[in-house]
């Protein structure tokens, strides 16, 4: 594609401020065509922000994103056909029953109706939720709901796959089966970004890795360069501060 | 601990001030609303005063007995309002269930209702004005007359919201309770007339109350009055019995609901069936027509409105036989026609975050609309047309059917025309998904008149060749005015429907992640 020089998404300069807050500051971020790139940060740290505006859903400020070479607030319409979304913390259309939800967001992305069936089937098989199909999604559990959404996200075969916090109250057998469903995505040439607090996951699972704090990239590249011979927890604590040292209050103690 | 609940109560009153101006007007108008209301009650209960005893016992009996099965029935309905001091949030501090009372008790003094109540209440004294000591008593037993009205409320919320655990039931309920306030306009002038007609009877039901759970604390400072000590304590004794009763009730019901916290229900349909996406067409408008189709079958938020459908034509039904007019058998068809067209104002604001999904898949406003628009009018124009046609039939008058038919039709075409455009450019507080479908938040109500109102009086525009045609033919009786009406109504409202949806296509194109973050910052 014109354009593309091996970069899946591509952020320029993103900025955004809500009211007094500004939540994303500046943020430069490249993510190499076929990378697992883990995005991490403390709560509050503009993720979901820097996610939203990378996918299409909220606006930015200022600066320019990417997706294979296309500018998602130029084209979005071809700009979003690449991505599929998880985005944390939004509703689903929860009256749907789980297999109807996927067959939707199938149908939106302009698909015709037997591969959207198809795909939701394989999809419904995939995460283990063939027996819940028929289930309302708001009757779902958190994992559950968790991977009909990351259903409908790759419903539609994106090149890129943008969630955030995904693992967040998936039980460790399902995180484990999502896992290995990213990692045969990316071998098959996709591109993965999630976010998550989980440093343990995402030194096992990413190949890349952005620590951001205060809405800006304080460390990207490899996970072997920004761990830098420590493990990926400590260097975190190092880049964002905040860790208290010392006992806690003396009422605390009982022995 | 009972301070702190207060306390609490208060403070999250105020922070929800904070949070947008328009909830604070709407609190400061709804409170200007009950100051009006309580100084009507007062000013009232001064001219008692200047009354026979037996009057004012009389009126402060029933009205006393109102206001406690007011307080008895109203948590029912708008289940899930005050949720402040919700013992399912609380159930997990170590507070001891007396203070947690005491404290709920006093909180629920604090808001618009209690508060007015709780005055009018302690106002009882003011029939009694020249008379101090019985004045006094009746400060005492207006104190306990409150008291039992929020206690009542607080033992019929914990009761029910045991039985109202599971999703089904509690949107099943929430549902049932509307057929009486939709009906609330026949059921009232029922009770009126049967009240104009009997008000000799008045007294004698007073004294009925007077002995009953319901009144019993109201009727105590008459009794004094009339020089009858014995039948006051007796009367005295009933309302604490009450209140000792419905005390019990309530803390039983509160011990039970903190160690049996709310569950979800699931009933799990047939895998592999796609329901109504696999019979509507498979495109994006298709798809979204789908969903919305789903949604105003299954979700209590469109129910709500769907229900008035059958109900306003036995209302309209109603009216007419008892004025003898066969007008309002006629207005049927429009008026169910403005109610599902102005309906869909808010229907991105129903969706919530969830439209997110729409953003994410780059749906195009276009379709996006349409799908939207077409799922109202699948069921909107049959329902329109029967209601037309049946009031022309149970009339026997067809020469203004055709006319009305394309009011009706007309009126749900550019009503949702309308909607496709404000829903594209307007997010209203609406309840969440989940949420009980009465409760408004508070400003919900202030904060779309604007817009409502606006949108009103544009379809009321739109519609003036259809309704000026109607009434020409039902003034010349020439039926070829009603046939153009029906003409000037399909068509008008077809032409009408497409620029709608074109400019809120383009709008939602425009605008769709700022929507997007303003359902967000809503939800």
């Amino acid at each position: 594609m014109a354009g593309d020089d091996g970069l899946a998404i591509r952020i320029r300069g993103l900025h955004k401020r809500f009211g007094e807050k500004i939540a994303v500051d500046g943020i430069d971020l490249d993510v190499p065509s076929g990378s697992f790139y883990g995005l991490v940060g403390p709560n509050g740290a503009g993720k979901t922000t820097t996610l939203s505006m990378a996918t299409g859903l909220l606006r930015p400020d200022a600066g320019e994103v990417l997706i294979h070479g296309v500018d998602m607030w130029r084209q979005p319409l071809v700009a979003k056909a690449m991505v599929g979304v998880l985005s944390d913390g939004v509703r689903l259309f929860d009256r749907l029953t789980g297999q109807q939800m996927v067959e939707y967001a199938g149908l939106l992305s302009g698909m015709d109706r037997p591969t959207a069936q198809q795909r939701t089937a394989d999809l419904l098989r995939l995460l283990d939720l063939e027996s819940a199909g028929g289930t309302l999604v708001v009757d779902y559990s958190a994992g559950m709901t968790k991977k009909i959404a990351l259903a409908a996200a790759m419903v539609h075969a994106p090149r890129v796959l943008v969630l955030d916090e995904p693992f967040e109250s998936v039980d460790p057998v399902s995180a484990a089966n999502i896992r290995d469903i990213l990692r045969t995505y990316v071998d098959g040439g996709g591109t993965v970004v999630v976010s998550s607090h989980v440093m343990d996951l995402v030194e096992r699972m990413c190949d890349h890795v952005a620590v951001i704090t205060a809405g800006r990239v304080v460390a990207a590249g490899s996970v072997d360069d920004v761990r830098a011979g420590s493990t990926l927890e400590d260097r975190f604590v190092e880049l964002v501060g905040g860790r208290r040292v010392g006992e806690g209050p003396e009422w605390l103690r009982h022995s | 601990m009972v301070a702190t609940l207060v306390r609490l109560r208060l403070l999250v009153l105020r922070n929800s001030f904070r949070r947008s101006t328009s909830q604070l007007v709407a609190v400061i108008i709804g409170a200007l609303y009950g100051a009006v209301g309580l100084l009507v009650v007062l000013g009232a209960l001064v001219g008692l005063s200047f009354a026979p005893a037996e009057v004012a016992t009389t009126a402060v009996v029933l009205a006393g007995s109102a206001a406690v099965l007011g307080w008895a029935v109203f948590p029912l309905l708008l289940s899930g309002v005050e949720q402040t001091l919700d013992p399912g949030h609380l159930a997990v501090y170590p507070i001891a269930l007396r203070p947690l009372m005491v404290g709920m008790l006093l909180s629920g003094a604090v808001g618009v209702a209690g508060a007015a109540t709780t005055i009018a209440s302690l106002g009882t004294a003011l029939p009694w004005l020249r008379s101090p000591g019985v004045a006094l008593i009746a400060l005492v037993t207006g104190v306990l007359g409150a008291a039992t009205c929020i206690v009542v409320s607080r033992a019929v919320t914990s009761i029910a919201s045991g039985l109202a655990s599971g999703r089904r039931f509690r949107e099943a309920s929430g549902l049932l309770v509307l057929i009486p306030l939709i009906l609330a306009g026949p059921i009232i002038i029922g009770i009126t007339s049967g009240l104009r007609s009997s008000a000799d009877a008045l007294p004698s039901v007073a004294a009925g109350l007077g002995w009953s759970p319901l009144g019993a604390v109201w009727a105590v400072p008459g009794a004094v009055a009339a020089g009858d000590p014995l039948g006051a304590l007796l009367r005295l004794l009933i309302a604490v019995a009450t209140f000792a009763v419905l005390w019990a009730v309530w803390r039983w019901g509160l011990s039970r609901s903190l160690v049996t916290p709310t569950r979800a229900s699931a009933r799990t349909r047939a895998p592999g069936k796609s329901g109504l996406f696999g019979i509507l067409p498979g495109t994006q408008a298709g798809a979204i027509a789908a969903r919305c189709l789903t949604y105003w079958f299954r979700d209590p938020r469109y129910l709500r409105q769907l229900l008035v459908i059958p109900l306003l034509p036995a209302i309209m039904w109603f009216y007419s036989s008892i004025n003898h007019s066969n007008g309002y058998l006629f207005a049927a068809g429009p008026v169910v026609a403005f109610a599902l067209g102005i309906g869909m104002i808010a229907d991105v604001s129903y969706d919530s975050t969830a439209f997110a999904l729409h953003v994410s898949k780059a749906v195009p406003g276009r379709a996006d609309r349409w799908g939207r628009a077409s799922a109202m009018l699948t069921f909107g124009v049959p329902a329109v047309a029967i209601f037309s046609l049946g009031a022309a039939a149970v009339e026997g008058d067809w020469l203004p059917a055709p006319g009305l038919l394309g009011l009706s039709l007309g009126m749900l075409l550019s009503g949702a025309a309308v909607c496709s455009v404000t829903s594209a450019r307007f997010v209203f507080p609406v309840p969440e998904p989940g949420d009980n479908p009465f409760r408004s938040r508070p400003g919900a109500n202030i904060s779309l008149i604007g817009p409502t109102f606006a949108a009103w009086g544009v379809m009321a525009v739109l519609c003036l060749p259809e309704i000026a045609l109607l009434t020409i033919a039902l003034v010349t009786r020439e039926a070829v005015w009603s046939w153009l009406g029906l003409a000037a109504g399909i068509i008008l409202g077809a032409v009408l429907l497409v620029v709608g949806v074109r400019v809120g296509g383009r709008v939602l194109d425009a605008r769709a992640p700022e929507l997007l973050q303003q359902l967000r910052k809503d939800a």
